[in-house]
């Protein structure tokens, strides 16, 4: 039997690490996989008699019921583990948790972690694969995967194309992702938010920086609204949640002056109202909701990369799938 | 207690203390140097030493190492650390106060010179809290302090924020002849860093210290030492603006001395790539620029006293996520090697600067016995193999810790005896003989 391909590597850990082809074989492995949510029987066999552990020191509902369910439509046996009620409250390491799940054997952990390196951390110590599902400021790959699936469903081939990601860029894992993700695929990539919340040294990534919200309007083919944390406001980062409003809320009036249509995402949970008003997210132009379902068909398409599928054999199994 | 004489014989001796670089005898008797020449008299018990192809220095001095007891003991006791200090070359360490209970009383300072004087190795001098408590708030009683042993006073660990504070100390220690040590950082714009902020920070999503942080504190401090008259010495300089700020003020008189620790002269934040919490110190590594700053400082004398911030911890507390790790970098086992190979053998330094640095300073701004080798002195000498070809494996450390990022490095030249108070107490051949 020989060594299953394995085209993204043991690990998942942050678009940085990838090449722009490695980017193109997930989305493309994606696009079948889009389909088999589509069905009343949602399950391919693909995955299954692997167990995939769920490391949640941090919380979420979106991302980890998104990788959940992409794991379930892979037929793959799954387990959470939240921060709170588990050993870790007890003061237990992550090197810790790591090897006692080792030792259960599984097959793939996936990390959400709030410190910056954790997904990477584990991946050096434990033989099982490792995906990221976001780790403190670093990098959230499968979020910025979703986002660039997305982006392609509508703007076909990104080259050339114009993506802004709005707010707070400092402590933004999903900004991060999405920056290396972008440009490796050959887009132009603008930020835009508050001095306060862009890195210092953010222009040696290769991407535009807009201080107004107007002037990124004016710039892009879509714009990236990322959430503002509250504890932002508590930091003094921005003096208030109103002021950030009228300064850089995506408004239904700016967009009207955009000399073309602006495509919004958003990567939620949003707050109305703040970075992005009501009529932007229900509006036409949206498609937020494109990305939470393009995000489970992207995970299905990581877990199933890594596991040592190709994406030849993603469209046959999508068949074998059809008749089970 | 009496001890055999020890003549240290054909060696190259270098002194800057007495600008002397030539092949010469030292004898040491009761503790002293007594005499340096050729066909040096030969006492009774004599036990002669062949230095042949080695250089014979004053003793080394690091001003700055933690020392971990009491409270961390796991990391470092004041023994472990007296004898990583041997080990590397050094006769005498300043142990810093940032323990756990802080070193703020004669009855703590009072316990960490006996616990050094135990060890029987490396001298171990206290170096007092500047506040109670290190908070920030009231000074310690310095004079106290003093007359239990400690030679200098600081917060380290902890920027004294207080401007008003650091005046009060650098006043009221000039009575004591002692220099106030300052870990310069603005806390208000480090905030909660944890390395460098700079193009590597902003790709690994870590918060960043900017320059800036330090810039201001060192500033500071140069100010408030101009106003009292009073001795400032600034600790582990690591920014290009910093040192041109304490050049300008050595310039213009002010009394300042300060460190160049060898993990800024020769690293910078690229080490940290990786999440490697090795790499994670306080100050952290920078950039090209302020590394190169520092290496100009360390060779023009601005930054007059080399120093490792020996800071020891377990493997446990390093083995966690970046932001977890603690601040630190164990430095006494290698920096002599790192100096000789990165900065003597390339040309850069020349060997009686780097013992001006390591030795004759040291001893000078903190009021040391030693740092010379003239008759009558001390008789602490380290004795150095150029040429010696070694790999850095922390496995042979005599530390209780290994968290170095030089791991691996090949170096050439390094200690091969350390002798305190005219005992030998370590030799590369033999090790620790405390």
């Amino acid at each position: 039997m020989s060594e299953p391909a394995r085209p993204l590597g043991k690990d998942l850990v942050g678009l940085e690490d990838l090449s722009a082809d490695q980017i193109r074989t997930i989305l493309d492995t994606a696009e079948p996989f889009k389909e088999i949510s589509e069905r009343r029987i949602k399950k391919v066999p693909v995955l299954r008699g692997q167990t995939i552990v769920n490391l949640f020191m941090e919380p979420s509902t979106r991302t980890r019921i998104s990788f959940e369910f992409a794991e379930k439509r892979l037929s793959a046996d799954t387990v959470n583990i939240s921060s709170t009620g588990s050993s870790v409250q007890k003061g237990e390491t992550l090197v810790d948790t790591a090897r006692n799940l080792e030792a259960m054997k599984i097959d793939m952990v996936v990390i959400r972690h709030w410190a910056s390196g954790a997904a990477r951390f584990l991946a050096e110590r434990i033989p099982s694969n490792v995906v990221n599902a976001g780790d403190g400021s670093h990098e959230h790959p499968t979020q910025a995967l979703l986002d660039l699936l997305t982006l392609r469903d509508h703007l076909g081939d990104l080259a050339g194309r114009r993506v802004c990601v709005v707010g707070d860029i400092l402590h933004s894992r999903v900004a991060r992702s999405n920056i290396w993700g972008l440009l490796k695929l050959g887009a132009e990539v603008g930020v835009c938010g508050p001095r306060t919340l862009l890195p210092r040294g953010i222009e040696s990534f290769g991407v535009e920086v807009f201080n107004r919200i107007e002037e990124a309007i004016e710039w892009a083919d879509a714009l990236n609204i990322l959430r503002l944390q509250l504890e932002r406001m508590k930091g003094g980062f921005v003096p208030s949640l109103r002021e950030y409003n009228r300064v850089y809320g995506v408004s239904t009036a700016r967009l009207e002056k955009a000399p073309r249509d602006v495509l919004i995402l958003h990567p939620g949970p949003m707050n109305r109202g703040v970075e992005i008003d009501s009529d932007v997210a229900d509006g036409p132009q949206s498609v937020i909701l494109k990305q939470v379902t393009n995000g489970v068909a992207v995970r299905m398409a990581v877990l199933y990369l890594l596991a040592g599928g190709s994406p030849e054999r993603a469209e046959a199994a999508k068949r074998r799938g059809m008749g089970g | 207690m009496s001890q055999r004489p020890m003549l240290l014989k054909g060696g190259r001796v270098v002194d800057p203390s007495q600008g002397l670089d030539d092949h010469v005898d030292v004898l040491l008797t009761e503790g002293k140097v007594s005499k340096i020449g050729t066909a040096l008299p030969r006492p009774e018990g004599t036990e002669e030493v062949d230095c042949a192809g080695t250089v014979i220095v004053p003793g080394l001095i690091d001003v700055h190492v933690h020392l971990r007891e009491p409270g961390g003991e796991h990391k470092e006791t004041i023994a472990t650390g007296a004898r990583a200090a041997a080990a590397g070359g050094f006769t005498a360490v300043c142990a810093m106060p940032n323990t756990d209970p802080v070193i703020d009383s004669p009855a703590t300072v009072g316990f960490v010179a006996a616990a050094g004087r135990e060890a029987g190795s490396a001298r171990v001098y206290p170096v007092g809290a500047l506040s109670i408590g290190q908070k920030g708030e009231r000074l310690t009683e310095i004079g106290e302090l003093v007359e239990a042993g400690a030679v200098a006073i600081t917060d380290d660990g902890r920027p004294v924020m207080d401007s008003g504070l650091m005046r009060l100390a650098l006043e009221y220690a000039q009575a004591f002849d002692i220099p106030v040590a300052d870990h310069p950082e603005d806390l208000g714009l480090s905030r909660n860093g944890v390395m460098n902020e700079g193009v590597v920070s902003a790709r690994l999503g870590l918060a960043g210290k900017p320059n800036a942080s330090e810039d201001v504190h060192i500033l500071r401090d140069l100010l408030v030492a101009e106003l009292t008259g009073g001795h400032i010495h600034i600790q582990h300089v690591s920014t290009r603006q910093g040192i041109e700020a304490i050049r300008q003020a050595k310039a213009r008189g002010v009394r300042v001395t300060a460190e160049a620790t060898p993990h800024h002269l020769l690293l910078t934040d690229e080490a940290v790539e990786g999440y490697r919490t090795d790499a994670k110190m306080n100050p952290p590594l920078r950039s090209d620029a302020d590394r190169d700053a520092v290496r100009e400082g360390f060779l023009d004398g601005t930054l007059d006293t080399l120093a490792t911030d020996h800071a020891p911890h377990h493997y446990d507390e390093k083995e966690q996520a970046f932001d977890d790790a603690p601040f630190g970098i164990v430095g006494l086992e290698t920096v002599v090697g790192l100096i000789l190979t990165h900065l003597v053998h390339t040309g850069e330094m020349d060997l009686s600067t780097f013992v001006e640095r390591a030795s004759v300073q040291p001893a000078r701004a903190f009021r040391l016995p030693g740092g010379t080798l003239v008759e009558g002195g001390v008789a602490d000498v380290t004795v150095l193999d150029l040429d010696r070809e070694w790999t850095v494996d922390p496995s042979l450390f005599l530390s209780r810790s290994r968290n170095t990022p030089f791991t691996g490095w090949d170096l050439r030249g390094g200690p091969v005896r350390t002798v305190v108070g005219g005992r030998t107490i370590w030799t590369l051949a033999e090790g620790s003989r405390s």
